[in-house]
Parts: structure tokens; C-alpha cells; sequence
């Protein structure tokens, strides 16, 4: 690490109409350092991004400053052509082309050029994998490749036209732990290379493996830059929130009758002989590394798949579940992972995205919508989930990452299910918003809603869970009670753990894992 | 918002034509037989457009509306012309034109069925099935009718194309009936709800407990459904059915129903913009017409038109509407 910096940023402000995005904000950034840019949602991370990629502009007054000197960035090419790349969380790669026209892409465009040349591209391309240490087919086209080898090659495109900074929006999200460690190990050799790193995310434990600094915003101002020893989770979420928050196991509600009952489902190539049951009142914890089967076994719940053997049984009676309709019917509720796209429309109104799971209720006499009854209904829940801004008419796009998953909670809320299933309840969501989302989960389980709940992130599944399942590869691989279970329990399931049956017979749940 | 604002623009150009029109040509242009006949003919391609505007919501296309109202013409004017033997009691010939309009209405529920079924439970692309389905009416319509027109109808059955209520075509009576009706079923009932929902995003809907399959297949069903009443007009109007009879309007619809407003890619869209851009569309070509300018530059017009309107939108769009606004419009089918 050099102490020269390689990008400065002085008195950068956006003013949206009626929103002050960014308040005076600096940011440095040296070669060849990971530098963690956090802060709650709606703190101003994304404008900064944005600016920095050219995609915005900043409020007159602004400096940007790169190897000292002053530069203006009007537009993406721009800041392309400074050296900075972005890898958002998509990716914005393209999905139908190969990996090596992928790759060599944004070289192309940067450098003006109007003609393609194959040749070169695909040694651009190999010599870039090179450098990466990675392997892959470069005449593959991208969509068959997993995500996180996707993400690889964003990180080989940025690469390619010799970035320097490299930002990374949530690069971790859907990643499985070996994946996230792969690309760690990728983040080091880059920063050897002195290339900077600037990383989002709202996982602090891996900002605390991976970065060196830390520049924490709150509220569009700049609140501080500090290194990585001055630092500990607690405090850097003070800074972030202004305030401490104990991020405390939830106490536990009494756990009622049996509501659903699972019996060895199985759908080929996704999950296999599924058990457990559900009761009232319990928050039921599903975890295990991304691709173990967990949305799958969920969505069979939610009529999205249909198991080919085994049987659900809900408050005692066999149900044949074939779409979210007749989900919705038997009082079930799923909340997907992907808020944007399957939680959501995001071009709608959020009246409209909470009243759509009730359109039929709200029909008078003659069979049309009663708007009155719909805007109680909008008002209750909105109140109810205390939604910010309280404003119906606003497009759900326009709500931060947490509200917008209370919207999609009120509308299913609405429908007052008897199970409620949670993907990722808490994914991209800040602090704050977090603990408020967990506290509603369990008042939910006091009022006697069962609900199944799969995350990633153990902690959230330690703090909020009453049960906790693991899965490994399609199988339901150990079961922990919340006393019993501990991080390392679960981790060394989701790595290693064996399906029941195949084990010696000694029970789920005196398991020492 | 400013998303109304939308028809708003088009209302203004509507009556600046309009205005335009009368001081060019304030005798002929204003004239009770001009307006009148433009009454007459704009509700076949309102109609037809409606029944666009509704499948385009969805994000689909139907291109086989125009034959779905040929073919169910035809059908209608087979029954009308084989049951009519000149001269019978007035109670007869009600109960023959009862017959066609059930055999039109049944004509073109069997073709939006079709279209409907394939698109929503087999999950073809709309633009693929109703291509098909265009070329399978046009082809049916000419095996029945053998290229030529039928006609012979009871006179009775003329008033709908060309009589008056007052001094009010009937034609452009039904037609504000249907654009009422269409309103109403997309902005005040669960159905159209979920058209615009689906239109915005198949998934999050078919993830929200809405039976999406079922509201597309509606949506082909009632497209059809305005179709068979263009149809019933047309036949009438013209005294006869043949193939061709409102061809043309297929591709002017599309156009129609996008200087109205609605979002090509489905989501947003709606009956009063549509509504008043058949008007645009009617009051130029007519108005074009009366001054006795060259058929082709009254294309060119309306081409230039479009754009405009087009261009307007978007810069009047720019401001207001954030940019990524359509990534979640990633289209139809995927849910199904």
C-alpha cells in the first residue's frame, strides 16, 4: 500500500428534488487497498457509486481528484477511461454473449473502437484469465456459467481495460461461503497488483476479513474514515446508526400443536427426502450453503414445484399444493429472496403491490374493486409495518431495500396466513431495519403464525430461530434446537453432514456435529 | 403525477387539430355530414384498437385481432344471408340477426380461446401464436367465403353500421359503451388490476397468489370479444363480409394504441388515451381527406405524427421517470 492516493473525493453533494442524497462527502481511496464504504440503507452509498461511475453528477462545487490531478466525469465511459470500474450487483454483464466477448467488452468501447476484433479479444480474454488465475471456457455463453463464476468474469472485464479501483456493490450476496472466499483470495492478488478495491456490503464480517479501511456514511454525510484496528463489529455499527443496537437473541415464544407436516418429499435434482414439522407459534430456521435446496423446498410448500413423492400435511389433513393461488388458499405465505423481481412489481404503486393478494376480498356487490376498503386495508398495513414514507401512491422502486420488504411482508400479512415461509428475510437490508424485521417475525410467532424461515446469515438464524434445520446438497442434513446449536454446529453440517438415514442410528438431535 | 399528463398532451393535440381542421375548412370540415361520417367509421378501429390496447397491457401483441374480427364477420354473414329469404315478418329477421350475433360473438370466443390457450397454458410467445392465428382465420375466412363477399342481410341488421339514435350514429353509441365497459373492467376490477401487474411483472404477480394464466387467457378472450363487435359493425356498414374488411386497421392499431400512451413493453396504459388517439387518427385522416391533399402524404402525416407524439412523451417522460425503470419489465412468459 502506497500512501500516495490514488482517488480523492472533496465535497461531493447530490440534491435530489426535495432529498439531499449526499451532504458534503469525502472519500480517499490508495492503490492497492480494500477500502469497506458503509452505512444503512438510504445512507448515501449508492448515489456516491453512482457518481464515481459517472452514472450521476454531482452538485456544483465538487472535486474529484485522480493521482492528484482534477478530473470531471460526465458520463460511464469516463470514469471507464480514469480506471474505474464497477461491478454492480447484477453484474450488468450480458448474459447471451460468451465469456470472452464479456470480457473483452468494455476495452473495446473505452478505447473508441468501431470494428470487433475476435482474435484479439480472445487473447485479451485468455491473457486476463491468466492474470486472474482462474480457468473457464471462453466461447461458453455467460447465462450457463454459475454466479459466482459470472461474477469472475465482471472482475476479469474490469480487468481487462486496466482499472484501478474496482467497486464491488454487495459482491457477497448470493455467493456460498467457499465462493466468497474464492473471491477473496482474487481480491488479494489484485490489491498485490496495486489495484484498489472499494466494497459494499452490509455483511460485517466479511468487511472485517477483507478490508483495510473503512469509510462510514449516515444520513448522506460523511461520518469518518478509519482502519480496519480501530475498529470492532459493535462500534462500526454505532457509526453507522448513530446508536447501539444488541443484536439479542429473541426470546422465545411457547410453541403450540403441529401445523404442517413435511413426510420425505423429494423432486429429482433439487431436494430429496425432506421430514420435519412445523408448529404453531415457532419460527423454524433453514439454513445451509446457497444451492443446498432450501428455496426449492420452500417453493414446493408455495406450489411453485411439486414434489414427485411424499406427502405435506397441513393441520392434519393431506393438501395437494400446484400453484401460490392454492397456496394462498391454505393460508401460506412465501416471501422470496429476490425482493426486485418475484417480492415485487416494482413499477406499481406500493398501494397497489400490499392490496394484491386481497383483490378478491375487496370486491363489493357488483364485483368491483372497493377502494375504500382498499385504502383502509393500505392505511392499516402500512401503519401497522410503519412503512416509510407513508405515502400509497409512491412507486415501490422508490422505497429503501427495508421498507420495500415490509411492503412485501404487508401484503402477506394481509392474507393473515397460518405459515409464513421468509427467504432471506433480511438481505440487503441495513442495520437497523434488520433487528425490526426479526422483533415483527417474533411477535408474528407469539400471535401463533408458524414460519419457516432460510438464511444465510447464522448469525440471523442463531438470534431468531426456535428450531434450526441444515441442509447439504438436497438433504436435510441435522436438526439443532436453539440452546443446543452454535455457528460451528451448523457450519460443520452445511459442509459435511450426512443425511439422516445414511448415519448410525443415533437421532437428530443428539447430533454433536 | 405526471404520468397523467400523458393524455393530457394528446388531448391537446386532438383539439388543436381539431381546431386546425375547422379554420382550414370550416364549411366542409364542420359540416353535420362530416362529422357524422367520421363517427361512423372511427369506432371499427377504436374498437379493434381497444382490444390491442388490453393484450398490449400484458406485454403480448395480438396480431390475428383484425382476422379474429374477419372470420367472426364472416361466420355471422353466412348465417344472416342463408336464413334470409327476402321479405319475411320483422320478427324473423330479429330472430336471424339474434342468431348471427350469437354466431359472431361464438366466432371470435373460439378464436380468442385459442390465442388465449397458447399463449397462457402452453407459453408460446404472443407475437409467434398470433401470427399463426392470423394466418389460420385469414385461411379459414377464404376457404368459407372463397375470396368473395357474402351479403344479402335483412335490412334491419343495416341500422347498427348506419343508423342514427337521435342524430347520433349507432356506431360510435357502441363504441363508447365498450370504451366505458373497458375502463371500468381494467381500472375497478381484480382482473384488470392483475393485467397491469402482469403487464409490469409476470413473476411478482404469479408470486402474489394471482392466477396469471387465467387473466391472460381473459385478456385474448376480450380482445376477441371487441373484435366480434367491430366485426358486427363492419358487416353491417358494408352490407356484406369479406376477407379483407379491416385489414388495414391491424398495424394502424398498434400504432393507436402506443400514440395513446401505453407502454409497448405492457404495464401502463390507458382506455382514455387510446381513446382519444383514435380521434387524432380519425380527424386528421378525414380532415387531410376534405382538403384534398394526395392520399400517400396523409400517411406520411400520420407517421410524422406519431413520431412526434412519440418524442413528446419521452422528453416529457425524461424528467420524471427514473432510469432503470424498466429492468423489471424483463417480459411475459417467464412466470408461466
Amino acid at each position: 500500500m502506497s500512501e500516495k492516493p490514488f482517488l480523492q473525493l472533496k465535497n461531493i453533494s447530490k440534491t435530489f428534488p426535495g432529498v439531499k442524497a449526499l451532504d458534503k462527502v469525502q472519500l480517499e481511496i490508495l492503490p492497492g487497498e480494500v477500502h469497506a464504504l458503509v452505512g444503512e440503507n438510504g445512507a448515501g452509498k449508492s448515489t456516491l457509486i453512482k457518481i464515481l461511475s459517472g452514472v450521476e453528477k454531482p452538485d456544483p462545487g465538487a472535486e474529484i481528484l485522480i493521482d492528484g490531478h482534477p478530473v470531471n466525469i460526465r458520463q460511464p465511459l469516463d470514469a471507464n477511461q480514469q480506471g474505474i470500474a464497477v461491478i454492480y450487483q447484477d453484474f450488468s454483464l450480458f448474459p447471451n454473449l460468451t465469456v470472452a466477448e464479456n470480457i473483452s467488452f468494455g476495452k473495446e468501447i473505452s478505447q473508441g473502437r468501431r470494428l470487433v476484433n475476435w482474435n484479439e479479444n480472445r487473447e485479451t480474454a485468455t491473457k486476463t484469465l491468466e492474470e486472474l488465475g482462474i480457468e473457464l471456457d471462453l466461447h461458453l455463453p455467460l447465462e450457463r456459467l454459475p454466479v459466482a463464476k459470472q461474477q469472475l468474469v465482471a472482475i476479469a472485464r474490469a480487468l481487462a481495460f486496466k482499472a484501478r479501483l474496482i467497486i464491488m456493490d454487495e459482491p457477497t450476496s448470493s455467493l456460498s461461503r467457499g465462493e466468497v472466499e474464492n473471491l477473496f483470495n482474487i481480491i488479494r492478488s489484485l490489491t498485490q497488483k496495486g489495484i484498489a478495491i472499494l466494497f459494499v456490503s452490509h455483511r460485517l464480517q466479511e468487511l472485517f476479513t477483507i478490508a483495510d479501511r473503512f469509510t462510514v456514511l449516515r444520513d448522506g454525510k460523511y461520518i469518518g474514515t478509519y482502519r480496519k484496528e480501530e475498529l470492532n463489529e459493535e462500534r462500526l455499527i454505532s457509526l453507522m446508526v448513530g446508536r447501539k443496537i444488541d443484536f439479542v437473541r429473541q426470546s422465545r415464544s411457547s410453541r403450540g400443536p403441529v401445523l404442517l407436516e413435511v413426510k420425505s418429499i423429494t423432486k429429482k435434482g433439487h431436494f430429496k427426502d425432506i421430514s420435519f414439522t412445523l408448529h404453531r407459534g415457532e419460527i423454524l430456521g433453514l439454513t445451509g450453503l446457497v444451492g443446498a435446496g432450501r428455496t426449492e423446498v420452500a417453493q414446493a410448500l408455495f406450489g411453485l414445484t411439486v414434489p414427485e413423492e411424499g406427502e405435506i400435511i397441513l393441520e392434519g389433513v393431506k393438501v395437494n399444493i400446484r400453484s401460490p393461488e392454492e397456496a394462498m388458499g391454505l393460508g401460506i405465505a412465501y416471501i422470496p429472496e429476490g425482493r426486485q423481481r418475484e417480492g415485487l412489481v416494482l413499477r406499481q404503486p406500493v398501494a397497489q403491490n400490499i392490496s394484491v393478494t386481497m383483490l378478491r376480498k375487496l370486491r363489493s356487490k357488483l364485483g368491483l374493486l372497493d377502494a375504500e376498503s382498499e385504502r383502509r386495508l393500505v392505511e392499516e398495513y402500512m401503519e401497522a409495518l410503519d412503512i416509510r414514507p407513508r405515502l400509497p401512491q409512491m412507486l415501490a422502486m422508490q422505497l429503501s431495500g427495508g421498507n420495500q420488504q415490509k411492503v412485501v411482508l404487508a401484503k402477506w400479512l394481509a392474507t393473515r396466513p397460518k405459515i409464513l415461509i421468509i427467504d432471506e428475510p433480511t438481505n440487503g437490508i441495513d442495520v437497523g431495519a434488520k433487528a425490526e424485521i426479526h422483533k415483527l417475525l417474533r411477535r408474528l410467532a407469539e400471535e401463533g403464525m408458524g414460519i419457516i424461515m432460510i438464511s444465510s446469515e447464522l448469525p440471523e438464524i442463531l438470534a431468531v430461530s426456535d428450531r434450526i434445520l441444515v441442509m447439504r446438497r438436497g438433504r436435510l442434513v441435522g436438526e439443532f434446537t436453539s440452546e443446543e446449536a452454535t455457528q460451528e454446529k451448523i457450519m460443520n453440517r452445511a459442509f459435511m453432514g450426512a443425511p439422516a438415514g445414511l448415519r448410525p442410528k443415533r437421532g437428530l438431535q443428539g447430533d454433536r456435529g | 403525477m405526471s404520468r397523467t399528463s400523458k393524455e393530457r398532451v394528446l388531448l391537446y393535440v386532438f383539439v388543436g387539430l381539431f381546431a386546425l381542421m375547422s379554420l382550414i375548412s370550416p364549411n366542409k370540415f364542420l359540416s353535420p355530414g362530416n362529422l357524422q361520417s367520421m363517427a361512423t367509421q372511427l369506432p371499427e378501429l377504436g374498437l379493434i384498437s381497444l382490444g390491442m390496447m388490453v393484450v398490449i397491457l400484458t406485454g403480448g401483441i395480438d396480431l390475428s385481432i383484425t382476422y379474429t374480427a374477419a372470420l367472426s364477420g364472416i361466420v355471422g354473414a353466412l348465417v344472416l344471408s342463408a336464413g334470409y329469404t327476402g321479405g319475411a315478418g320483422e320478427a324473423a329477421a330479429g330472430l336471424l340477426i339474434m342468431k348471427a350475433l350469437l354466431a359472431i360473438l361464438v366466432t371470435a370466443g373460439l378464436c380468442g380461446s385459442l390465442n388465449g390457450f397458447l399463449v397462457s397454458y402452453v407459453g408460446v410467445s404472443p407475437i409467434l401464436v398470433t401470427l399463426g392465428t392470423m394466418t389460420l382465420f385469414e385461411g379459414i375466412s377464404l376457404w368459407l367465403t372463397k375470396g368473395g363477399a357474402v351479403s344479402g342481410f335483412p335490412e334491419e341488421f343495416q341500422w347498427i353500421g348506419n343508423g342514427y339514435v337521435g342524430f347520433v350514429p349507432v356506431p360510435i353509441l357502441i363504441f363508447a359503451v365498450f370504451a366505458v365497459i373497458t375502463a371500468i373492467l381494467l381500472e375497478r376490477t381484480p382482473w384488470g388490476r392483475s393485467v397491469y401487474m402482469f403487464g409490469c411483472n409476470p413473476v411478482a404477480t404469479y408470486f402474489s397468489g394471482i392466477n396469471t394464466k387465467k387473466t391472460v387467457m381473459w385478456v385474448y378472450l376480450y380482445a376477441a370479444l371487441l373484435a366480434a363487435a367491430a366485426a358486427i359493425i363492419m358487416i353491417s356498414r358494408y352490407n356484406s363480409a369479406k376477407v379483407d374488411y379491416g385489414s388495414s386497421y391491424l398495424l394502424q392499431s398498434v400504432a393507436i394504441v402506443v400514440l395513446g400512451g401505453t407502454d409497448i413493453a405492457g404495464g401502463y396504459g390507458k382506455v382514455v388515451g387510446t381513446v382519444i388517439a383514435v380521434g387524432i387518427i380519425q380527424v386528421l385522416s378525414s380532415g387531410l381527406n376534405l382538403i384534398g391533399i394526395n392520399r400517400f402524404i396523409v400517411d406520411v402525416t400520420m407517421g410524422a405524427l406519431l413520431i412526434g407524439v412519440l418524442l413528446l412523451n419521452y422528453f416529457i417522460g425524461k424528467g420524471s421517470l427514473g432510469k432503470g425503470v424498466k429492468k423489471d419489465a424483463q417480459k411475459a412468459n417467464t412466470a408461466l
